[in-house]
């Protein structure tokens, strides 16, 4: 059957998360993007949610069971708040969903029990290289076999929490394909860079980090000894972003409006002119299609069917419609949307980075 | 529960249609576009058997296993309904609008008409003869503006009696002349009260005084007749009016919201039409594109694609997230949910969608796209009518900026 109507229990945790967005994450988006940096007490809050542990089954410490579709509509009421927050409450599934999705089975049960033990573990992936042609499945850092283990080289970037996680999960090619291997932040070969300075999400702390002969035991592949199908976490990382993306329009979007609503100009609100309703309208319009792809690619997923298409075009649209939608309250702001006493701007850069923010969500 | 399992029955559906449109649809599309106004009773004739044999009437079912509401079962007749005319269409569009069936003037009659004129109306769409209704709301000088109509009813102890001149009435042919089927007038009962002086009339087909003076020559769709019809004292039985014969005037245009309420039904219903059209330029243009090599991938970044290969995923990835919208604005209705909003916003994206797809699928063929010898430029011809038939996509942009922002038809003109 077909049905757009999320459970009841969705629809009180999308309340909850909605709550919080609005109250606390949308409140302390723009002393963040300043200052470039989260209030850690905002971050254990949003933790607290209990997104990323819900997905994690009892036997590994979690109390439920991974559901991307559950998953995507907490994801959207989060960057209704705010981006890169958004991105630093979920960085900890970077680590742990892949882990659970494509873990061994000893791996499960000694990494995912950490983060069910109550407060926010810092963990994180490298999957992003600073190239213009990044491919995620065609990277340039290197895994090679090296007898009793594995040997990374190599350039990563947008590591979020590089500096203070307790382990990273960095996607290297071994033989054309992509794999994760768990690593230490402190193993030797690692080398962690300056915090980047980027365009948007800039409250989020990312960093570059080199891998030079970085040595990784035989059983911290990914899988085990046989590896992973890296499809799905791909796949589920473009899910994500398409839910974010369409958070992140549905604030622009609501802003605009709102604005318009109460703006005058000629002696009427600007939204009693076609010019501005229509773009609305469109907004709108977009938005609830490109909300659709994400369910329908979400649901794919946790049907555990191929998903590769839907996964891809959901990604690619949502990215076009936030950019879009972002653009379009800074244009119904005017010069005010320019200025950033209006968080539309702010929108504007966390928007334009969807297409390239690969790995940096997972559901 | 968030789902996107197509239902059994619609499947099944879509795969006997799928040889029908292919089989047939296909190769008579090329015929019919090239003799416009000539009746394609191939079709009509295959396609009456099957709803016959469905149960009569429409492609429409009411539940998952049969035509009946049965409350145990989900109600998925309007999904049912988008799937077929999606599928139709793909065939092709032009021969979809010969459906016979009850379309939109049986639509009006289902919104605001009594049980008695359900039964005095809807019962033909049963019999043994292909049947068509349709609906006349537009007039020369009066599209969008449809509170401007001049087509005037006044009351004549038993009968209305109907002056005026319609446009554009889609299946006008089929319903009086081909078939003894009927159309729904709208016609001003009170020139002074605006909308809140509208009304439906049905006219069946043979009224004297009603007479068919011009089938339209159009860019796209001729298998489909457009018809002008011209009402000279044209009297009706005073049960023909569809509603109450009382005018309020400040009711706001209480007989045009039945109107309103047919394009709450319809307008996912064109968009199902456009987005089958589309589905077919995307599958051809990759096939086309595939023959000559050119794989369209998914997964790789798009700043390592071609131009080609950019442009017909997002044409995929348009049609499929307008259909997703249309999906949405069919299973409110089967929910029995307001979907005033969905309706004219999957439209919107529908009309726009198929335009910029086929017009795209043209550019992208080259000269072979061009060519009449492929159904590609009849298919770009045929869309076009999407974005304007049933609301244009700027009278749609208001119904839904009018909703998103609470204001009122004097508040956002």
């Amino acid at each position: 059957m077909y049905s757009f109507e999320p459970t009841e229990e969705q629809q009180m945790l999308v309340e909850a998360v909605r709550k919080f967005a609005v109250k606390d994450l949308r409140e302390a988006a723009r002393e963040a993007d300043e200052f470039g940096e989260l209030p850690k007490p905002l971050i254990d809050k949003g933790w607290e949610l209990g997104i990323v542990q819900s997905s994690i089954p009892e036997p590994y410490g979690g109390f439920g069971s991974r559901s991307a579709v559950t998953n995507v509509l907490a994801a959207e009421e989060l960057a209704y708040g705010d981006l890169s927050a958004t991105m630093a409450i979920l960085a900890p599934g970077l680590f742990a969903l892949p882990i659970l999705i494509a873990g061994s089975e000893p791996q499960k049960q000694t990494l995912l029990p950490r983060f069910c033990a109550g407060g926010y573990v810092s963990a994180t992936a490298a999957l992003i290289e600073p190239r213009i042609d990044f491919d995620p499945n065609a990277l340039t850092v290197k895994a090679r076999d090296d007898g009793d283990g594995w040997v990374l080289d190599g350039e990563k970037c947008y590591v979020p929490f590089a500096a203070e996680a307790e382990h990273v999960l960095v996607y290297a090619a071994l033989d054309g394909k992509t794999q994760g291997f768990v690593v230490n932040p402190g193993a030797p070969g690692l080398t962690i860079g300056e915090r980047e300075k980027n365009m948007g999400l800039r409250a989020l702390p990312t960093r570059e980090i080199t891998l030079s002969n970085c040595k990784v035991a035989c059983a911290d592949r990914l899988g085990g000894e046989g590896g992973h199908d890296f499809t799905p976490l791909l796949n589920a990382s473009r899910v994500a972003l398409g839910a974010l993306a369409v958070g992140v329009s549905r604030a622009a979007y609501e802003y605009a409006l709102t604005y318009a609503k109460e703006r005058t100009a000629f002696g009427e609100a600007i939204a009693q002119r076609q010019s501005i309703a229509f773009m609305l309208a469109e907004m709108a319009t977009e938005i609830e299609a490109a909300r659709l792809m994400v369910w329908e690619a979400a649901w794919l997923l946790d049907q555990g069917r191929d998903a590769t298409r839907e996964a891809y075009l959901a990604h690619t649209t949502t990215s076009d419609v936030a950019l879009m939608c972002a653009d379009r309250a800074v244009q119904i702001l005017g010069g005010h949307g320019y200025i950033r006493d209006h968080p539309v701007e702010m929108w504007l850069r966390n928007a334009r980075g969807f297409p390239m923010f690969e790995g940096l969500a997972i559901v | 529960m968030i789902e996107f399992e197509m239902p059994q029955p619609i499947a099944q559906r879509r795969e006997l249609l799928q040889q029908a449109a292919e089989g047939m649809m296909r190769a008579q599309a090329r015929y019919y576009d090239e003799h416009e106004h000539e009746t394609p009773w191939d079709y009509i004739n295959l396609t009456w058997q099957a709803m016959q044999a469905m149960g009569g009437g429409s492609f429409r079912s009411s539940t998952a296993g049969g035509k009946e509401d049965k409350p145990d079962r989900p109600r998925i007749g309007n999904q049912m309904l988008i799937h077929t005319i999606e599928m139709l269409s793909w065939g092709d569009a032009g021969l979809y609008l010969c459906t016979p069936g009850s379309a939109l003037g049986g639509a009006a009659i289902e919104a605001v008409g009594t049980p008695e004129q359900k039964e005095k109306f809807l019962k033909r769409f049963a019999g043994e003869a292909p049947t068509w209704a349709c609906m006349a709301m537009t007039e020369p000088h009066a599209g969008s503006d449809t509170a401007a109509i001049r087509t005037r009813a006044v009351r004549d102890n038993d009968h209305w009696v109907l002056n005026g001149t319609k446009i554009f009435v889609t299946g006008g042919h089929k319903s009086l002349v081909d078939s003894n089927g009927f159309v729904v007038v709208w016609a001003t009962i009170d020139p002074s009260a605006g909308r809140a002086g509208m009304r439906p009339f049905a006219v069946e087909a043979g009224t004297p005084g009603m007479t068919i003076t011009k089938l339209e020559k159009k860019l796209g769709i001729r298998a489909s007749d457009t018809a002008m019809i011209v009402f000279e004292d044209c009297r009706l039985p005073a049960e023909n009016l569809l509603g109450s014969a009382e005018v309020v005037k400040d009711d706001k245009g209480q007989g045009f919201r039945g109107a309103m309420a047919t394009f709450d039904a319809t307008r996912p219903s064109v968009a199902a039409s456009a987005l089958g059209i589309a589905r077919a330029t995307v599958e051809f243009v990759k096939e086309m594109l595939a023959a000559q090599g050119l794989a369209i991938p998914y997964g790789v970044p798009r700043t390592k694609l071609t131009a080609v290969q950019r442009d017909v995923l997002d044409m995929e990835a348009q049609v499929h997230a307008a259909w997703l919208l249309t999906l949405k604005a069919a299973w409110l209705m089967d929910q029995k949910k307001p979907n005033t909003l969905e309706a004219s916003m999957c439209k919107i994206k529908a009309g726009e969608v198929v335009t910029k797809v086929t017009q795209k699928g043209v550019e992208l063929l080259g000269p072979l796209g061009y060519s009449r010898k492929l159904l590609v430029e009849k298919w770009m011809r045929d869309a076009k009518i999407n974005d304007l038939f049933e609301g244009t996509g700027q009278i749609n942009r208001l119904v839904v900026a009018r909703r998103l922002l609470g204001y009122t038809s004097k508040e956002l003109k």
